[in-house]
């Protein structure tokens, strides 16, 4: 293995073990996601979603919550002093973001294998369109990541963290928004999932991806001169 | 030094605005459509292309910045963005206007053009709470650039997915808005566009003028050990 990718798989690993241990935000998203999920069934007033309602709800959710972890992902860094000892090693700076954007996807993902059939449970007649939505998440997780990953490493180091990352990351994540809701409104429709548009929406999210993906690649190691 | 050349950048924003307006008033034709009200066109469009190359311009500095880590670029992506933000203010208020007038409503969410200016100007409003966050000046301007990179990286993307989200319900292509205008309107448009660009470089010209003299002033004092009067901005970048 090439040093970097050794300090990629320390870093991604350190992360997962210490929220194994300390389950600091995990939880916390997944019981944030579900309560979401009961205050708009009263909000709407409705106890079943079909269609853009569902994926409006979903993707407004998932959001919010992913917002909550993605505010605590450098806390461990900053209040450990993980950044001095990141500096001090001989590796790339930009590893950090490549293990904490992986770290970021796994708990999205982890989040969404408990919530999305919450959801499917407690608002969908008709699940057989969770298949193909699959690859929606993936996608929108990786753009989530790339750019929450970005966001809050600046945020970490200010004086309001906890209000930057929603206040920055929120209309940013507007196009992914649009896309993820887009490829996810047929999918969940009365009457069985159709796949209208949903190529062109996929490659909306890919580009996403790849284009934050590239920025933070590019822009990361500015953050971490001190 | 950046007061060099204000004073004919000035003058030639004044006369250039003054020409446009007057085309705008006595030389286009009425349109058939909308009649006098259309020509807020010549306002609005020109003003929103204006702020977002303007907000693309403030990327591109950002990026000269955090390649040179010279401050003074930091300085012109700061001004360039904020004066790009006066101008997305009025863009908004003129669409607004312009939405009510011509559809009867003041917001439409089927305009993708507006819907997409709208969270472009979301996005650059967090960049104010984004620099009086952080307190070190260093990083503050540090981290500015690496915003202002993002989030011109964002614009074009955004105007895409919103265009896309829309396209297939409400058919709008450039070439009807553009292309079918009649001679004279284009003229008067280019006129105002150039006049709205001159406008833009003349207040950031001028912003920076007035930031590096009262930098020079603030230094003079520090000299002389006079007290230095007035607290300085904690998010505006300091000009040498």
């Amino acid at each position: 293995m090439t040093p970097s990718r050794t300090a990629f798989a320390a870093i991604l690993a350190k992360d997962l073990r210490s929220e194994l241990r300390t389950l600091q935000s995990l939880p916390a998203m997944a019981l944030f996601a579900v309560t979401t999920f009961v205050v708009f069934r009263f909000g709407l007033d409705r106890t079943s979603l079909s269609g853009s309602l569902a994926s409006g709800v979903l993707w407004a959710t998932l959001l919010f919550a992913a917002v909550l972890g993605i505010n605590r992902l450098f806390v461990s860094e900053r209040e450990e002093g993980g950044f001095d000892a990141i500096r001090l090693a001989p590796i790339d700076r930009t590893v950090l973001f490549a293990a904490k954007a992986a770290a970021l996807v796994i708990y999205l993902a982890a989040l969404e294998l408990v919530t999305v059939p919450i959801f499917a449970i407690f608002f969908l007649e008709d699940a057989a369109g969770l298949g193909p939505l699959v690859a929606v998440l993936l996608l929108a997780d990786l753009g989530l990541a790339a750019t929450g990953t970005l966001i809050s490493s600046m945020a970490v180091n200010s004086r309001a963290r906890d209000l930057l990352v929603p206040l920055v990351l929120l209309p940013l994540s507007i196009p992914l928004m649009i896309a993820a809701t887009g490829a996810t409104e047929p999918l969940l429709s009365l009457g069985g999932p159709s796949y209208d548009r949903f190529g062109t929406w996929l490659m909306v999210l890919g580009l996403y991806d790849l284009i934050f993906g590239l920025v933070g690649y590019a822009v990361f190691d500015f953050l971490l001169e001190d | 030094m950046y007061g060099k050349g204000l004073k004919p950048l000035s003058i030639a924003a004044v006369a250039m605005l003054a020409l446009s307006l007057s085309l705008v008033f006595f030389y286009a034709p009425l349109d058939g459509d909308q009649g006098f009200i259309q020509k807020i066109f010549y306002v609005h469009v020109p003003l929103a292309i204006t702020a977002l190359v303007g907000f693309v311009a403030g990327g591109v500095f950002a990026i000269l910045h955090l390649r040179s880590n010279d401050r003074k670029w930091d300085a012109y992506s700061y001004v360039a963005i904020h004066i790009s933000v006066i101008f997305g203010v009025a863009v908004l208020i003129t669409g607004a206007i312009w939405a009510k007038a011509s559809w009867g409503h003041w917001w439409v969410w089927d305009e993708p053009t507006l819907v997409s200016f709208l969270i472009v100007f979301l996005l650059y409003a967090t960049y104010y709470p984004f620099r009086y966050a952080i307190e070190d000046r260093d990083r503050q301007a540090r981290y500015a650039s690496v915003f202002a990179v993002t989030a011109g990286a964002f614009v074009p993307l955004n105007f895409m997915a919103v265009r896309m989200a829309e396209s297939l319900v409400h058919p709008r292509t450039f070439a009807t808005a553009e292309g079918g205008m009649p001679g004279e309107m284009m003229l008067t448009f280019l006129c105002s566009l150039v006049a709205m660009g001159l406008l833009w470089t003349t207040l950031v010209k001028f912003e920076l003028t007035a930031k590096s003299a009262s930098g020079q002033v603030k230094r003079l004092r520090r000299a002389l050990d006079a007290p230095v009067a007035g607290g300085s901005s904690r998010i505006a970048p300091e000009v040498s």
